[in-house]
């Protein structure tokens, strides 16, 4: 899987959850959940959900506490996956 | 001095009518809200029927955005975010996520028990193991207080905010604490109301009770059948309604539409004494519940017009009309009219008082009579104290200036309000 096809899966997870378009318009692996896409902090584990479903993977709460930005999401996604 | 209390926003999600205009046609023409439910027929339910009001994926998308609606199971919260936004709007304000916070306004939203079809999808997953799949709704979607939360969020609402809950008579409890509000300077506006989830997992203790009616799986609008001799339980219901109340000097200032004054109103408890048990009422209690609400609005019983009872369709209706009789000194043909809602609607449990409430306003502003239906065979017992020509089986127009709307749950509690028409 290629970086971007990566970072467009996981845009699809998180797009219900965001409430500044804006900011969800020019989303980066630089891009925070919480302080650029105003997503309510409470819906960080719905996305945690979300994710665990798309890539059949489990996220332990270690990485959820670790997964607040876009970059994050992806260091940890591709790690679950190679293991 | 304390304040003078008026209606100037109503809001209704009832099984026969979702909205004021449909809910009010419902009203005039005596059309039921009661289907047979195959979910209960498959789940070996006696009563198979039952009041659930029609929201279709449309409606809901008008009134919650995707988000709240993803994983949301609770049809109680539903109803009573529908019901109070509309009465939000219909007493002229705006439904904004971006509105000023509102601190003169409060709100107390009752309910009997909350998401209960996501509260027994929770516990599958947390029986199998799966507690960390919950999701992050389960608390505001099960919490007593989530209808309330769900909707001061939506308004901006800044005063008071809670849920109250006494059983059957929730609704009408929560319009009376909110009346008490205002009436006491603490608040300008108060939205109340109350509502219920509908299902098996909510009616089957009731199911189980034998206090629902189980004759009439194949003829539904026929099920509920408040004062007749064939009443055989009552069937359940389910929705909301919702009310604004506001100050008098707060609504005329903004020039509001009234619809009604709320005299004032009483709440008590039978405590489970003389007569009164967890579900059987303490007769002496509700009759003073209703001398006290009379002698609270400052009017004699002669003046109501109009009762609007709690009348479920038990053989309790009887004592009921009794205790009226009593704490009004009036029978026979000088007893005032009397309706129940619940023979269109269904016993809708906690959201009960806050529909029929809507419903009692309905009619003294429009000044007509909803029928009873299912009553041509009146139980020889209520026509033993009061005339038959005061429960009206057609709908009628006449004069109303004044409506008692009493409820009465379970625990032996009581609450009674009296409505006057509003004459500028």
């Amino acid at each position: 899987m290629t970086k971007d096809d990566l970072i467009s899966r996981l845009k699809t997870i998180v797009a219900p959850y965001v409430q500044d378009e804006e900011a969800f318009k020019s989303l980066t692996e630089d891009t925070d959940f919480v302080k650029d896409l105003k997503i309510n902090s409470a819906n960080l584990v719905d996305i945690i959900l979300d994710i665990e479903d798309e890539f059949d993977i489990r996220l332990e709460n270690e990485d959820m506490e670790q997964m607040l930005d876009v970059k994050s999401a992806m260091t940890i996604v591709t790690a679950k996956l190679k293991e | 001095m304390k304040k003078r209390v008026v209606i100037t926003g109503l809001g209704v999600v009832a099984p026969n009518g979702v909205g004021l205009s449909a809910f009010t046609k419902a009203l005039k023409e005596g059309t039921s809200g009661i289907t047979f439910h195959k979910a209960l027929k498959d789940l070996n339910f006696s009563c198979q029927i039952g009041g659930v009001p029609k929201i279709s994926e449309v409606l809901k998308a008008q009134y919650f955005t995707e988000l709240q609606l993803r994983g949301f199971n609770s049809s109680g919260i539903l109803y009573g975010c529908i019901a109070g936004i509309d009465a939000w709007e219909d007493a002229g304000f705006q439904t904004d996520s971006d509105s000023p916070l509102d601190y003169d306004t409060g709100l107390i939203f009752g309910t009997g028990t909350s998401g209960v079809e996501k509260f027994r999808e929770a516990i599958y997953k947390l029986d199998d193991g799966q507690v960390r799949r919950l999701g992050s709704t389960v608390v505001l979607q099960t919490m007593a207080s989530g209808v309330s939360a769900y909707l001061s969020g939506m308004l901006g609402i800044g005063n008071q905010v809670t849920t109250n809950s006494s059983a059957c008579t929730t609704g009408t409890e929560a319009l009376i604490m909110g009346f008490d509000r205002i009436q006491n300077g603490k608040s300008k506006r108060m939205l109340v109301g109350s509502c219920s989830d509908h299902g098996p997992y909510l009616w089957g203790g009731f199911d189980a009770m034998r206090v629902m009616t189980y004759k009439h799986n194949d003829s539904p609008e026929a099920g509920s059948r408040p004062m007749s001799a064939t009443a055989s339980g009552f069937v359940p219901g389910s929705g909301a309604g919702a009310l604004v109340l506001e100050s008098l000097e707060s609504a005329l200032e903004r020039g509001a539409k009234i619809y009604a004054e709320v005299l004032g109103g009483e709440i008590n408890s039978g405590g489970q004494r003389h007569g009164g048990t967890l579900t059987a009422p303490n007769a002496e209690a509700v009759q003073r519940c209703i001398k006290k609400a009379i002698d609270n609005s400052g009017i004699e019983p002669k003046e109501i017009d109009v009762i609007n009872g709690h009348l479920t369709a038990t053989s309790k209706d009887v004592l009921e009309i009794e205790n009226w009789t009593k704490a009004l000194d009036r029978k026979g043909e000088a007893f005032p009219y009397i309706n129940s809602t619940k023979s269109l609607i269904g016993h809708c449990l906690a959201a009960a008082g806050a529909i029929e409430c809507v419903a009692s306003i309905i009619q003294l502003k429009s000044q007509f009579l909803a029928p009873n239906i299912n009553c041509e065979d009146l139980h020889p017992e209520i026509i033993n104290l009061i005339h038959a020509e005061c429960i009206p089986t057609r709908s009628q127009e006449i004069n109303i200036d004044i409506v008692a709307k009493a409820s009465f749950g379970f625990g032996d509690v009581n609450a009674c309000v009296l409505f006057k028409r509003f004459k500028a």
